[in-house]
């Protein structure tokens, strides 16, 4: 399938870097963050959380763009984004992935 | 920089009755996602938080009032627009807004619905549609797609479901729309649109329910977002009579009707309250 995991408003969206927030105990391993992340950074952790789910861990800590997707598309309110504001400039492009 | 677990605060933490977080809803399921939204489109609007209430009916979609940190009613099944009817008219410096399921609000609530559009009742209603009653174990609704099985439609749904945006155009609403939980930012701007409409204004949101619904169907909760990531199209201003839910043919989402008319408040003021009446009243 071609080009799937771009989110559909990718191209209004600014892209900064991110550091991604992860309330695990909230998470209940539904797998949408993960799915529709742009950059493919977050990946089901092995661990449980206290519900016994497997929330998200991140992956590619430097690919997160802030895009915001992960936290909009979680039922649980359990994970976010903020700017890094340590890394201010580039940031690439989302990737497209065909797989 | 290394990620962190021990977080400070989700950013709708400050909408949300935390305390009762984890919700109930299943794990997929698509309403957090739409309650989420709807909290995010409401702080965004601009809206005085401190006048804006929630109402829900009865179901998993109706749960939603019980979450939200400002004051809420989780009324009976099917009532939750006369109930938000009743409060806009005592008080009509209030933002209403209904949060509720298909069932809630076009099965046992369908009357209301008409009648609340017709009257243009300034009230926002987002509709979690995930097409069938979920809280009670999935049980047949009337926007339940034809073929499509659940628990009281063993072998296939032989009726076909309700056109949504159809009936609320129809009926007179002010604004009217339909999205997916998966095309979360345009449902955000569509629910905010929605609160800022002078009127009854209507927002569908196509939601997963993996657990019933889905479960019959063999779609999971990611298939479900699937379908509605390749088997959508966007086509704002569509004719309401094109947006039947046919998965097959494909599903028209996008914004249908925002335009303005008189309210139920503007009309009621004209006809029994206007001010020669009002002057004569203080002369008596
Ligand atoms: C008067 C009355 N009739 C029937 C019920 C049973 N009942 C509870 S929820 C529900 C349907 C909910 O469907 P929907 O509004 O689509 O919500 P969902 O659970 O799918 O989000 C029904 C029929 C009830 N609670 N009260
Ligand atoms: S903010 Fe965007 S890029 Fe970063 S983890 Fe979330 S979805 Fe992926
Ligand atoms: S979207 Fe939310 S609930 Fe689902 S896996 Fe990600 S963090 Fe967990
Ligand atoms: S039964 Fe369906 S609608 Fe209700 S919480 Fe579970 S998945 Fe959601
Ligand atoms: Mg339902």
């Amino acid at each position: 399938m071609v080009l799937w995991r771009v989110p559909l408003d990718s191209e209004e969206i600014q892209t900064t870097i991110g550091i991604v927030h992860i309330l695990e105990d909230r998470c209940k391993g539904c797998g949408f963050c993960i799915e529709f992340c742009p950059r493919q950074v977050l990946q089901f952790s092995k661990r449980f959380n206290t519900k016994g789910y497997h929330p998200p861990s991140v992956v590619k800590p430097g690919e997160c763009v802030n895009c915001h997707y992960c936290e909009i598309i979680c039922p649980e309110f359990a994970i976010y984004s903020v700017e890094d504001l340590t890394q201010s400039g580039h940031a690439a492009g989302p990737e497209t992935e065909v797989s | 920089m290394t990620p962190t677990n021990k977080s400070i605060n989700h950013p709708l933490d400050d909408l949300l009755r935390t305390d009762r977080i984890p919700h109930i809803w299943c794990p997929g399921c698509g309403i957090g996602t739409a309650f989420a939204a709807c909290l995010t489109a409401m702080k965004a609007s601009g809206i005085d938080l401190e006048k804006t209430v929630m109402v829900s009916g009865i179901g998993c979609s109706g749960r939603g009032a019980g979450y939200v940190m400002l004051d809420s009613y989780h009324t009976t099944h099917g009532r939750a627009i006369p109930f938000a009817t009743g409060l806009k008219l005592a008080n009509p410096e209030l933002n209403v807004v209904v949060f509720s399921g298909d069932g809630d609000l076009f099965a046992i609530g369908g009357n209301h619905f008409i009648h609340g559009a017709r009257r243009n009742v300034d009230i926002t209603v987002v509709c979690v549609n995930n097409l069938n009653y979920g809280m009670t174990g999935g049980q047949v609704a009337a926007t339940t797609p034809l073929g499509a099985k659940t628990t009281t439609t063993p072998v296939g749904n032989p009726d076909g479901p309700f056109n949504l945006p159809l009936m609320a155009y129809a009926a007179g609403a002010s604004y009217v729309s339909r999205w997916t939980i998966l095309h979360t930012r345009d449902m955000t701007e569509s629910i905010k649109d929605a609160l800022l409409n002078r009127g009854f204004a209507f927002v569908e949101v196509l939601s997963p329910c993996p657990v019933n619904f889905g479960r019959r169907n063999k779609e999971k909760a990611l298939d479900s977002l699937r379908l509605y990531q390749e088997k959508t199209i966007i086509k704002n201003d569509a004719h309401p009579s094109e947006l039947d839910i046919d998965f097959e043919r494909g599903v028209t989402l996008g914004k249908f009707v925002d335009i303005e008319r008189p309210t139920c408040i503007d009309r009621y003021d004209a006809t029994c309250r206007p001010p020669e009446m009002l002057e004569e009243e203080k002369a008596a």
